[in-house]
């Protein structure tokens, strides 16, 4: 029944709606794409876009309120919304396979991974005496390393990548037509994410499947995909050659979306970071012209009554905008000059110092190193940018500055010169004000009961005492700061998106005039384009106020954008600390330069990517924590010899036994 | 090696509770108020004798020296002597708890599987008339007390249809048929009640597992309907059931007081409260730490079963 010749998947006039409250409400329309055999084919697009709806309508895994309206999917050449319950089995069976977001939900929890491997081969029908081998070899396939041991295992003991590529062996188990891959690497770290993208791209190659890729991050959409299309409020908006397309954007959503990413080279006291104003239509039903021109700097009134249709701009390329000429000459919506520093004042000590702190967990015969001898200084106004993978400490050293857990007791933590006590608990009102955070996820950090008034209040009145008519002055000077309009305050977060809440979330860390904020990836979770508004929301209001910053962050390009200074983590260790600028450009740590190279731009990371993952915190290597994965290490001495993290050139520290200019350095790289 | 360590673990915490219980329920005896020689022998009896006979019971003595006694003869199964029946009280708490046993041996027969198997069908048809018929009618059970609905029983089915016997006390010599057909009406009641509780955990079980990315990843993979449910779904979906069946198994023992009186069945329940309307404070106190037992036993069981159940708990606790 299959065509061999037919496209991997042909998307025709798609329009799909969930029912809310009795309502259509549409979230596609009219769209359209074809995938060839073997093509790579990326729909990129912010949330709400409806890009993992497409996903499911594909796999017709539709929430039961959601409907095809109109259109047709055609997988293999087959009418995939034709289908009965059994030839779509097969479809599901044979033809198309799926890799999901997050790998440690994708999994059955009380299922061992080598009987959830194994499942795909009996549907296949594989008799039941090869499934488990076939499983194994499989595993193998996926560079799982001891896949004996892994198959016996249950989910929740496997890492994020280790689970992500048990999802990739059985999705390409079956040897799929079309593998459907739904950012696949947004819930891993930077260092996996580049190793699962070469195990995907590798045995891509080697399966010779097409691949739809969903995903947010255009950095790995253009790294992964031949062509890509531009999803914008359920509609393609742009097509073509990811190559062509992200150098030279043909609408002004694409425009606009590339403008957000922080370049390379590009800092906050550079530039701000242009945004996309306004917000995603929350209906599609009253638009009568083109999607986006409510936020596009180009619209006229043409732009507002009539729909443009797909133009075909140049050779495979189309864009859906009346202006498409003038796309790349859209203005700017923020201008360009970052705001005046107001308080520079010179300093003579820093904001926050902290020397010798450490954090052993586990017992005092199995002690887990979590942080081991750590001394930074912020110093006012200034951001200091704290990178590394997951388990390197980062989060833990943001506690034991901001008091939630105690350090071990021979570190000292001192504010303006002042000493901390070790918990927040036991300090005083006026360091608690001084010492803020900002959350990853502001869902989880505001209370959804109480209203945006009572959350950004309430510090103001513990804190600094502020009541009655100078609470509400107060109130109304700190919203002006944060750019958030006070008719939000008797909202309550949930009426909020992502990038308001964030908002929220600042405006309350600043309730109480603080001195240092600490903030927890606070733009992981946003869009580029809300990411774009909220870190220059934080350079401004570091201008005006010359607070200072520890940012912590596993985006590279958002750390080289904000911090004047990068402390960089591995396993509880200060590898490397200076100068943004000369982290970056080096001479610079082996472990700092893996992690560039892994930054998924940088396609030639070659030999410098990381292998394998962190070592446990429990049984760190000997000698230097780092010899273990190291690219650069020299022999026995990394094995036997921590070196001293010792001062290269003005305030740059580098923890290697390396001379300097046995270092790598950005620019030599190949 | 970390299972024993655990088990061993929960253990110890079963004790303790006991332990506690056991202080508690004495110091509860304690303060009734009232003399227990004076309690027994009645208002008109002289001081002479109330002492004697507080003296003989051993009730002057310090409380430390009770406690010690008592709980010490608990231990060694000596449960002390019924005040009422001047006899010892072990015998009358086995009987009336082989009796309870009985009744809810056959009252969790029935709720367990029909009360899941409801909440299943609930969830696979959610928002559907069936769904939203099992969850009415279960709600609507639960909140029936038992002594209503155990009233309008014996009204209908003992009095008017004569289809069962008026009382749950099968004859003596009672074969296993003739005990369950005594025993089916009483444990209606506390069908109705448990129910709605369990259909309720099961189906909000399985509307989590129905609605989560490890199901999807199932029925992608191209498995029939029957194989996500029996495979995927079942085993996680039912997961918080067991801990809420395990709680009601110590009400199933011990709160059985009121549909005991009912039908005149001379259970653990029934037992209690007459030892407490008689202040018969050895069989009252012997008989709360019986039903504790039971119930901390069936709390453990929950426990070690949901463990083995659930991979992803580590037994022993903390990581």
């Amino acid at each position: 029944m299959q065509d061999a010749t037919a496209a991997a998947l042909e998307v025709r006039d798609l329009d799909i709606a969930y029912r809310v409250r009795g309502r259509d409400r549409q979230v596609i329309r009219g769209l359209s794409f074809r995938i060839g055999r073997g093509e790579t084919f990326g729909l990129v697009g912010e949330s709400g876009c409806g890009k993992s709806t497409v996903a499911l309508a594909v796999t017709r895994y539709l929430p039961n309120n959601g409907r095809v309206r109109a259109g047709g999917i055609r997988i293999a050449g087959e009418d995939a919304l034709a289908m009965d319950a059994a030839a779509l089995r097969r479809l599901r069976t044979r033809s198309i396979s799926m890799v999901y977001q997050d790998p440690g939900r994708a999994l059955n929890p009380s299922i061992r991974v080598g009987q959830q491997v194994a499942e795909v081969f009996e549907i296949a029908g594989v008799p039941a005496s090869e499934r488990m081998d076939r499983a194994e070899a499989m595993l193998e396939r996926v560079r799982i390393v001891d896949a004996g041991r892994v198959m016996s295992r249950y989910p929740h003991q496997l890492s994020g990548g280790m689970l992500q590529r048990v999802v990739i062996a059985m999705a390409l188990a079956v040897d799929p037509t079309l593998l459907i891959l739904d950012e696949p690497t947004t819930a891993l770290d930077a260092t996996v994410e580049a190793e699962v993208l070469d195990l995907i791209e590798t045995l891509r190659a080697e399966m010779g499947s097409s691949v739809l890729f969903i995903g947010h991050n255009l950095a790995v959409i253009s790294r992964m995909c031949a062509r890509v299309g531009v999803l914008y409020a359920g509609t393609l908006v742009e097509e073509g050659p990811t190559r062509d397309v992200f150098a030279g954007p043909r609408h002004p959503y694409t425009v606009g979306l590339l403008r957000c990413l922080p370049q390379a080279g590009l800092s906050k006291h550079k530039t701000r970071l242009d945004t996309i104003p306004g917000f995603l239509p929350t209906s599609l039903a009253g638009i009568r012209g083109c999607v986006f021109a409510e936020r596009c700097g180009l619209a006229q009134d043409i732009c507002r009554a009539e729909e443009p249709p797909l133009i075909p701009v140049s050779e495979g390329r189309l864009s859906r905008c009346h202006f498409h000429e003038q796309a790349p000459d859209l203005p700017r919506s923020t201008p360009p000059a970052p705001l005046a520093n107001r308080q520079k004042t010179q300093a003579f000590r820093p904001v926050v110092r902290a020397a010798g702190i450490g954090k052993t967990f586990g017992s005092p015969t199995a002690p887990i190193y979590a942080l081991r001898d750590i001394s930074i200084e912020i110093w006012p106004g200034e951001t200091l940018g704290l990178v590394g993978e997951s388990g390197s400490g980062k989060t833990t050293l943001a506690k034991l500055l901001l008091g939630l857990t105690a350090p071990d007791p021979d570190g000292v933590i001192e504010l303006n010169g002042q000493k901390l006590a070790p918990v927040a608990t036991k300090r005083q009102p006026a360091e608690l004000e001084a010492l803020q955070i900002v959350f990853q996820n502001p869902d989880a950090a505001l209370n959804r009961s109480q209203t945006i008034r009572r959350i950004i209040s309430r510090p103001m009145r513990k804190l600094g005492g502020y009541r009655g008519g100078k609470l509400a002055t107060k109130l109304t000077e700190l919203m002006s700061h944060i750019r958030l309009a006070e008719r939000y305050l008797p909202m309550r977060p949930r009426q909020l998106s992502g990038g308001l809440k964030q908002r929220v979330a600042i405006a309350r860390a600043f309730a109480g005039d603080p001195r240092i904020v600490v903030c927890d990836e606070p733009t992981s979770a946003l869009d580029v384009s809300v990411q774009a508004a909220i870190l220059n929301l934080l350079a401004d209001l570091q201008a005006e106020q010359g607070v200072s910053y520890l940012f912590v962050s596993h985006d590279l390009r958002v750390v080289r954008y904000i911090s004047d200074r990068i402390a960089v983590l591995y396993l509880g260790r200060l590898m490397e600390i200076g100068p943004a600028e000369a982290v970056f450009l080096g001479p610079h740590h082996p472990y700092t330069e893996s992690l560039m190279a892994a930054s998924a731009s940088e396609e030639a990371g070659g030999s410098l990517r990381l292998k394998g993952e962190i070592p446990s915190a429990m049984r760190p290597p000997s000698g230097c924590v780092f010899h273990t994965r190291c690219p650069r290490k020299i022999g026995a001495i990394c094995e036997e010899q921590e070196p001293a993290l010792i001062q290269r050139e003005g305030d740059h520290a580098i923890r290697c036994h390396l001379e300097r200019d046995q270092l790598g350095r950005a620019d030599a790289r190949p | 090696m970390r299972l024993y360590r655990a088990i061993l673990y929960r253990l110890m915490l079963a004790v303790i509770t006991l332990w506690l219980l056991s202080v508690i329920v004495f110091a509860g005896c304690q303060i009734l108020p009232g003399d227990v020689g004076r309690a027994i022998l009645g208002p008109f009896a002289d001081a002479r004798s109330v002492a004697a006979l507080n003296h003989q019971l051993g009730v002057d003595r310090p409380l430390l020296v009770q406690y010690w006694s008592w709980i010490t003869g608990m231990l060694h199964g000596n449960m002390g002597q019924s005040y009422t029946y001047r006899a010892p009280v072990a015998p009358f708490i086995g009987h009336a708890l082989l009796n309870s046993l009985k009744l809810a041996g056959i009252a969790f027969v029935l709720v367990v599987p029909l009360g899941i198997l409801g909440g299943v069908v609930a969830a696979l048809r959610v928002n559907t008339w069936v769904d939203r018929t099992i969850v009415i009618a279960g709600l609507s059970a639960t909140v029936v007390p038992e002594f209503v609905s155990g009233i309008v029983f014996i009204m209908v089915f003992s009095i008017w249809l004569r289809i069962f016997p008026l009382t749950a006390t099968p004859p003596s010599h009672a074969g296993f048929f003739t005990t369950i057909y005594y025993l089916l009406m009483p444990s209606i009641p506390l069908f109705m009640i448990l129910f709605g509780y369990i259909a309720r955990m099961a189906r909000a079980g399985m509307i989590e597992a129905l609605t989560s990315d490890y199901t999807r990843t199932a029925v992608l993979k191209g498995l029939t309907y029957r194989q996500v449910i029996w495979r995927h779904v079942l085993r996680n979906a039912l997961l918080p059931t067991i801990t809420v069946i395990a709680t009601q198994t110590g009400y199933l023992i011990g709160g059985l007081v009121v549909v005991e009186t009912l039908f005149n069945y001379h259970g653990i329940g029934s037992l209690i409260f007459a030892a407490a309307k008689a202040k018969d404070f050895p069989m009252l106190a012997a008989g709360i730490l019986v039903i504790g037992v039971v119930y901390v036993g069936a709390n453990l069981i929950a426990d070690l079963l949901y463990s083995a159940l659930n991979p992803r708990i580590s037994f022993g606790g903390r990581e």
